[in-house]
């Protein structure tokens, strides 16, 4: 038998905590994050002009600039709220403590470690019109760094023997000594000044968006045991 | 106020649940904590995967910003 209340109460916690956050991280995004990646984008648009000669090129839809832009990027963050809500939810259900949102900051603190920290040390958040390797290349690494961080932080917090949390160490830090996937000759489009900027923008945004996601997830879903 | 004592007197009626079986205890942890948890987690993952890595065009393009800004590989 499956507790369909259960599911419910998670579903139910996640939609609103991705909803707000989500809302929230779009407000913060306006502030550094969308101009500069907007900046750098005139930079991105005049290289890919400068090479293509033949203006032979296939456009798929893209939201126009302005609302519509803003309205999917929301979606987006909202689609990414929910789902790292759910991940929060999904481990607050199975540890056996009553959730509170102080004990959900520290889970937003863990996720945004995991999913954000870690996977930009190697691969920083980049603006468009960055040299990067192959899209496949990147996304394993930042797969394995994601699911290293993810069980190396589990052991390290939860594990009860030495052993364990030497483990848990050597997997936070073996992604990082093998190394992400770089370009032969790293180089963009935008000026060096401008790719830094967006690199601590998007670490200040992220900490936002998950120290909410985390706190509202521990305040809606509420469990007894 | 008269319908307190009525409710407590029902409360008294009704019998408690005899302990459970270290079986049944299992069944019940796995039916109400490990399953909806891991199917909220997998709902979880399929809407990141589908806002974050999904390589359709216009998925891409519409969740352009959004990827960027939370550093996943784009492009």
């Amino acid at each position: 038998m499956f507790n369909l209340t259960t599911f419910r109460e998670l579903v139910i916690a996640a939609l609103w905590t991705g909803l707000l956050a989500g809302l929230l991280l779009t407000a913060v995004q306006q502030i550094q994050v969308i101009p500069t990646l907007l900046q750098a984008e005139v930079y991105e648009e005049a290289a890919v002009v400068a090479k293509a000669e033949n203006g032979h090129e296939h456009h798929d839809w893209q939201p126009e600039n302005g609302w519509e832009r803003t309205f999917f990027t929301a979606v987006a963050n909202i689609s990414l709220g929910v789902g790292f809500a759910l991940l929060i939810g999904s481990v607050m259900c199975l540890r056996s403590r009553p959730s509170h949102w102080r004990t959900g900051l520290l889970w937003g603190m863990a996720g945004y470690l995991t999913f954000f920290v870690a996977p930009s040390l190697g691969l920083p958040p980049e603006v468009p019109g960055t040299e990067a390797v192959k899209l496949a290349d990147r996304q394993s690494w930042w797969l394995i760094t994601v699911l290293d961080t993810g069980f190396g932080l589990s052991l390290l917090a939860f594990a009860k023997t030495k052993t364990y949390k030497f483990f848990g160490t050597v997997l936070l830090v073996s992604p990082h000594l093998i190394g992400a996937p770089q370009p032969e000759v790293p180089g963009s489009a935008a000026p060096a000044e401008l790719a830094q900027t967006f690199i601590s923008a998007a670490f200040f945004a992220n900490a936002i968006f998950w120290l909410a996601i985390g706190g509202l997830m521990g305040q809606f879903y509420k469990k007894d045991s | 106020m008269s319908s307190t004592p009525v409710l407590l007197d029902n409360a008294q009626k009704i019998p408690l649940d005899p302990p459970l079986s270290k079986g049944e205890a299992e069944g019940r942890e796995i039916s109400d904590k490990i399953l909806p948890a891991m199917l909220a987690g997998i709902l979880g993952l399929v809407l990141l995967y589908t806002a974050g890595f999904a390589e359709a065009a216009q998925v891409h393009n519409a969740a352009h910003d959004g990827r960027h800004s939370a550093s996943f590989p784009c492009h």
